[in-house]
């Protein structure tokens, strides 16, 4: 065991011996070290280099606010984790860590020049000093400041571990499981109330773990501890989270846990998540989240060595480590005479204390004298020294006149600060509740709750442990009170040292005007007074402005650490008080939170629900290629053996045009309406009139919303008198759904009318092309299919390979064509045997590509490709299908505004190219006359294009200004390459008689 | 994540649920007697309210029914929550909405 450990003390395993490797150097810990404290019993202070001047950096806490410590901890090859904070990682048999940014050496380091040039390097540098030339910012100064810049490597490949999620409900959440947590929880789960306790740490307790001499109720507090943790284990409605960290306040008491299952095990179990993130609604919330202790602002406070007094504390009375030989004080708060009471104690030699206050008569300060500790107060810290380590400090005594006298210089190896403690309200912050400024303790604490959430003990500026105990207590009770749960209060009887966290805000006087040079208020990303007093000279007045300039409080530390005394700093040189500077937002995370939590099991195949037809697997087998089409995989193409695209869509078009093609259109939308208003309801809905379409007929039908805008369509079939069979596009059908739930609901709920979606009942096959009768003529019964009896637009029910059938006679290819609609668990069946009896007539099946190139040669819309949420009917040429006669529809106001019907309006035209081989883009832009300058006058834009195998040429439609009276008129289309000329055509390409319909 | 109270349901997750825009804005009865500005006022103008905000929400994963709620901007605490068709509660908004 190194000499810095301890013989005995602490609550640690000694007899557990862990063997761990730091930048490739094996040492050894014991079991409930951290990577901290296992790193300082074996003498090793200096871990990282700070961020932007490579200073050499050690431990300035021992827990999560430590802003120096970040290291890399690798697992094995596939897991490493970047910017981990070395207090908080759980000391495990074969831990791997590395020191970051640095280059070769943590002891070396060549990134240090920055040090030297940091005169150069002032807040804000990069804004003015790489101004010249201006071509070198994007190719020189950015990429070189970027390669410096940044800490830690982002892992390479996949995370391989699993995390889970869940959610809970409980009467009371308790955030904190210190001496104030623990006295809420006990309190809350004694009124028989639903309580869950978290912490972010590996052990219940707290400040507790750090204070082993005080008593409670008459028992050692480890003692006491034991009984309430045993205590509230025996309770069924008790809930304990250890490891767990409440690191988001949602609104309405929603808080997000983040629960490290497995990290701090050497091998842990490949069924474990590595993490489990909590969703909890909590009825009451009592924030339990303690008070983090402040380092001073002095010169040279940053050197390896130089710690908080309450971190000190900590590595010793937790974790059995003297983390020097010979230390200093500096103290601003009386929190800084208890460490050095325990450090004496533990055979550690005092050098002096240094108190910045004019007097020190506290009870801590009165026992730190009465064991003999000299204290020198109105006494500041001029200097330090020591490259890897701190070696002295220089004093200075602050005369009545206000200047500064230089004093001695002291020999020393550790230097531990207390700057008064600052209440972690970063929660209660997030729940959007005011912060109050306590002009006495010089911090912020809770004010007005904007949720149903009480804080308790340190984190609401409350000192001392019996007084936390008590409060603790109450808020508990008052927690359980607020959700119906009674109970009797609780009383304590302590003997501790009691010291107020009250401390001093800002930076320790020094001689001159000029603020010192490397005086560091924000340790992680190396801002310094002197940073602070630049940006309030450059008239930086808001301190979301400040932070901004000079990165204060950026990054993990969240201003943990420096909030408080940047405040103090920029007030001071301000001439204000501190709460007319304000506070920065506190936003979550409290403390960084993997992706992978937030992922949970949406990953891979769960990250996004796949839908696919009943015929899928039948398509598969065929060769098709998918395409996503909303969460839907719709067929593509069918290529056949070496087959590109090209080939298999004009192979494909062709068979449907001179033969047969069939087609899954299961995925259209589909919606039920029904009721004796559903005629009714349909006429106010769509823009078309549904009166008069008798029942087995079937129209198409245009919907727009009251704006005017054509917003979806589809084929609408009367199967009854009061039952409609609505058919909508693929990526509508839920919107159209919602729409016509809200209408009825809120502004027609007198109609009698109930609709159903039904998307997912019906399997669809469309069965196209000139032979398509003679293929589901011999399979189809109970129905005369004939053209007399089933003309174009018709529907009728009868059964296919016996299975009850609606049958369509649609076409959307603009050839002969039947729909077959079967309940959905028969599509594949159905479709399988489609083929088989399609197979003497050379059935042909096409995907999504081929159908649009076939209903582009009839000009037929699809709604979002021709359409973009500023077409009228008008403008895509469907004012035929428009109702005149009806005195209301969705849309009709508005399309008879006179804009709407105005000049220049983008009506739907045809492009021709005069080279029938050349295909224009879809989205290309249209001109009038050609070599046009930039910035061209835009008449329109391609909104279709393809590559019409029947018709031997490209074709294309295309939204153009006036487009209808522009008909044979030639226009442009630049391209990179030059123009392109193109004649405006009637939409339609192919068949415009429709002649073709009726075979 | 909100937890809204459906009139139908009971209390139930955010995520259940679909914000429909500001209630109590009716569709003209006779559209063709309103003129351009007014429809275009019922088509486009919100009061984008700071305060107490009366709003639409579907419970569209659950009963799929419409309802309004009155919900304050600032703090995202509901006021309450009515069936579509209902007056809001005057009691919960001092009257003013």
């Amino acid at each position: 065991m190194s000499q810095c450990r301890t013989e005995t003390g602490g609550r640690i395993d000694r007899s557990r011996k862990l063997s761990f490797t730091f930048d490739g150097v094996q040492l050894y810990g014991v079991q409930g070290d951290t990577l901290a404290s296992a790193l300082l019993a074996n003498g090793v202070h200096l871990v990282g280099r700070s961020f932007k001047y490579h200073r050499p950096r050690g431990f300035l806490g021992a827990g999560t606010e430590e802003p120096n410590a970040l290291v890399r901890v690798i697992r094995d090859s596939a897991r490493s984790t970047p910017n981990v904070r070395a207090t908080s990682v759980e000391l495990y048999d074969g831990l791997i860590a590395e020191s970051q940014n640095r280059w070769p050496s943590l002891k070396f380091d060549v990134g240090a020049i920055n040090d030297a040039l940091s005169p150069l390097l002032p807040a804000g540098f990069y804004y003015k000093t790489f101004m010249w030339p201006r071509s070198a910012w994007h190719k020189l100064y950015e990429p070189n400041i970027r390669a410096a810049a940044g800490l830690g490597r982002a892992p390479e490949g996949a995370d391989p571990d699993s995390y889970a999620q869940r959610f809970a409900h409980c009467d009371v959440l308790v955030i904190g499981a210190g001496p104030a947590g623990l006295a809420a929880a006990q309190t809350a789960a004694r009124t028989g109330a639903h309580v869950m306790l978290c912490d972010e740490q590996a052990e219940f307790g707290g400040s507790l773990l750090d204070d082993p001499e005080a008593l409670i109720d008459g028992q050692p507090s480890a003692q006491w501890l034991q009984g309430v943790i045993a205590d509230l284990k025996a309770r069924p409605n008790v809930t304990l989270l250890q490891r767990t960290t409440a690191f988001g306040y949602f609104p309405h008491n929603l808080i997000g846990l983040n629960e490290r299952v497995t990290e701090h095990l050497s091998a842990p179990h490949q069924n474990l998540p590595r993490e489990r993130l909590w969703q909890v609604r909590a009825t009451e919330v009592v924030l339990a989240t303690g008070a983090i202790e402040r380092p001073l602002v002095f010169p040279g406070n940053d050197r390896p060595g130089i710690m908080l007094a309450s971190a000190a504390r900590t590595y010793l009375n937790r974790y059995g480590v003297r983390v020097g030989k010979r230390a200093v004080i500096v103290a601003g708060c009386d929190a800084a005479y208890a460490a050095a009471l325990d450090l004496k104690a533990a055979g550690i030699t005092i050098a002096a204390i240094c108190d910045v206050r004019p007097s020190a008569d506290g009870p801590a300060a009165a026992r730190a004298r009465a064991a003999g500790l000299a204290i020198t107060t109105n006494t500041t810290i001029l200097g330090t020294r020591g490259r890897l380590r701190v070696q002295s400090v220089r004093l200075g005594h602050l005369e009545i006149s206000g200047s500064i006298r230089p004093g001695v210089t002291v020999a020393c190896d550790t230097v531990l600060m207390s700057g008064g403690y600052t209440p972690t309200v970063h929660l209660y912050s997030q729940s959007r509740g005011k912060l109050r400024f306590d002009s006495t303790s010089h911090v912020f604490v809770p004010g007005t709750s904007a949720e149903r959430e009480r804080s308790a003990g340190a984190c609401k500026g409350i000192d001392g442990l019996h007084a936390v105990l008590a409060d603790g207590a109450a808020q508990g009770l008052s927690a359980a009170a607020a959700t119906g749960f009674a109970g009797s209060p609780r009383h304590y009887t302590v003997v501790a040292t009691e010291t107020s966290g009250i401390g001093i805000p800002g930076a320790l006087p020094q001689p001159g005007k000029t603020p010192p040079a490397k005086a560091f208020v924000d340790f992680q990303n190396d801002v310094t007074s002197k940073d602070l007093a630049l940006a309030t000279r450059e008239g930086f007045e808001s301190i979301e402005h400040i932070k901004r300039f000079t990165t204060t409080g950026m990054a993990t530390d969240q201003g943990r650490t420096s909030g408080m005394n940047a405040l103090g700093i920029i007030a001071k040189d301000f001439g204000r008080e501190i709460p007319s500077i304000g506070l920065t937002t506190f936003r979550m995370p409290y403390t960084p939170t993997s992706f992978g939590i937030l992922a949970g099991y949406a990953r891979g195949d769960l990250f996004d629900p796949v839908r696919r037809t009943a015929a899928h697997d039948s398509a598969a087998a065929l060769g098709a290629v998918f395409e996503d089409v909303g969460m839907w995989k719709r067929a593509w193409y069918f290529p056949k053996s070496s087959e590109d695209m090209h080939a298999a869509v004009e192979r494909e078009c062709l068979a449907v045009r001179n033969g047969v093609g069939m087609f899954d259109a299961s995925t259209l939308g589909k919606i039920e309406v029904v009721g004796p208003d559903a005629a009714t309801f349909l006429n106010r809905f769509y823009v078309n009139n549904w009166a008069n379409l008798a029942v087995g007929r079937t129209r198409y039908g245009i919907l727009l919303r009251d704006d005017g805008f054509v917003y979806d369509d589809g084929v609408i079939a009367r199967i009854a008198d009061d039952r409609f069979h609505v058919t909508t596009t693929t990526g509508g059908a839920a919107r159209v759904f919602a729409l016509m739930e809200d209408y009825l609901q809120t502004e027609w709920p007198d109609l009698k009318v109930w609709i159903t979606s039904t998307t997912e009942q019906w399997s669809v096959v469309a069965v196209q092309g000139p032979r398509s009768r003679d293929v589901i003529a011999k399979l189809v019964t109970d129905i005369d299919i004939s053209h007399n009896a089933m003309p174009h637009m018709s529907v009728a029910n009868g059964r296919i390979c016996g299975i009850p059938m609606m049958l369509f006679r649609v076409s959307f290819t603009g050839e002969l064509g039947f729909e077959v609609n079967v309940p959905a668990h028969y599509g594949k069946a159905v479709w399988d045997a489609l083929y088989e009896a399609g197979r003497e007539f050379g059935i042909t099946p096409y995907g999504t590509e081929a159908m649009h190139v076939l209903r582009a040669e009839k000009g037929y819309i699809i709604v979002g490709q021709e359409t973009d949420g500023t077409a009228t009917p008008d403008d895509v040429g469907l004012t035929w299908a428009i109702g005149k006669t009806k005195p209301d529809f969705l849309g009709k106001r508005a399309i008879a505004r006179p804009a709407m019907t105005a000049t220049g309006r983008k009506q739907l035209v045809g492009l021709l190219t005069l080279d029938p081989q050349v295909q224009l883009e879809e989205g290309a832009q249209v001109i009038a006359t050609p070599k046009q300058p930039v910035p061209m006058t835009l008449i329109g834009h391609v909104t279709s294009s393809y590559m019409s195998s029947v018709l031997g040429h490209s074709i294309a439609l295309a939204m153009i200004k006036d487009g209808r009276a522009r008909i044979g008129e030639t226009l442009y289309v630049p391209m990179p390459d030059g123009d392109i000329p193109v004649k405006v055509t009637a939409p339609v390409f192919y068949d415009a008689e429709g002649v073709r319909l009726n075979g | 994540m909100l937890v809204i109270q459906c009139p139908f349901c009971g209390p139930r997750p955010e995520l259940e649920f679909a914000h429909g825009g500001e209630a109590h804005i009716a569709r003209p009865s006779d559209p063709a007697s309103v003129t351009i500005e007014e429809w275009g006022a019922f088509l486009y103008l919100r009061k984008n309210t700071r305060g107490v905000h009366a709003e639409r929400w579907r419970h569209v994963r659950g009963c799929g029914r419409f309802f309004n709620a009155l919900r304050d901007t600032t703090t995202d605490q509901f006021i309450a929550t009515y069936k579509a068709g209902e007056a809001p509660p005057a009691s919960a908004t001092g009257g003013a909405v």
